[in-house]
């Protein structure tokens, strides 16, 4: 699974983009969130809040009860600010 | 469906001509342009750098000038929108809202750029006298766009 950190996330985290193998019990966006908190104090800082953490899978916007799973792009980032 | 992300500047002139350009059903164009302020919460701002997401970006944007069409009758619509690193006066988006009358063009135009504040994948980061920092969203834009969502479909004519 691809996941993609965008703007202050990005920052953050310190990355852009990453593939990584949840274990089997992460099925959902909200279950993804979760496990990647537990990567390290950078993920679990910048996801502390999740309102402000929007998700999108394979490009198009999705609630946290999604569906996820291997081959997906898993996209994460705060409320836009474009126009 | 015209929808571009570039880094480019646009010409606002030559893009109405190019829209409009022997298509006499157009009875009228709305414009709507985004510029970048040297002044942002109170703070002076030398320059700042958008960034989006590539792909999804153009998608949401296809999406929103597809929900105009369908709640207004459109000649054309044309969005343009800008990433990468601007200055103060520089142009950010263009929308374009073609049709046979006025009323159709301005709403539409407004719709768009309502949509797009709250729905297009794009983040910006401002550089001030206090440092680099990331534009927070704004309740007023999602209300802005909120607005659009308990507006009746345009009635036609």
């Amino acid at each position: 699974m691809k996941v993609l950190y965008f703007a202050w996330l990005r920052t953050r985290i310190g990355v852009a983009q990453e593939v990584v193998e949840p274990p089997a019990e992460v099925t959902t966006v909200g279950g993804l969130v979760e496990w990647l908190k537990t990567r390290g104090p950078t993920y679990a800082s910048a996801l502390a809040n999740t309102k402000v953490v929007k998700v999108a899978v394979n490009q198009e916007y999705v609630p946290y009860d999604h569906p996820v799973g291997p081959g997906d792009e898993v996209a994460l980032f705060p409320p836009v600010t474009g126009g | 469906m015209t929808v571009r992300v570039q880094a480019e500047d646009f010409d606002v002139g030559a893009e109405i001509d190019a829209l409009t350009r022997d298509r006499h059903t157009i009875g009228g164009v709305t414009a709507f342009v985004g510029l970048v302020r040297e002044i942002a919460g109170g703070d002076a701002v030398s320059a700042m750098t958008l960034e989006h997401y590539p792909g999804m970006t153009e998608r949401q944007l296809e999406a929103i000038e597809a929900e105009a069409r369908r709640r207004w009758p459109l000649d054309d619509v044309l969005l343009v929108h800008r990433y990468g690193r601007l200055e103060p006066g520089d142009r950010i988006v263009l929308v374009l809202t073609a049709s046979a009358h006025r009323q159709a063009a301005f709403e539409s135009c407004h719709f768009l750029i309502d949509w797009l504040k709250t729905k297009a994948p794009f983040w910006k980061r401002e550089e001030t006298p206090q440092g680099d920092r990331w534009v927070e969203a704004k309740d007023s834009d999602d209300t802005a766009a909120a607005r659009w969502a308990e507006n009746p479909v345009w009635p036609g004519g």
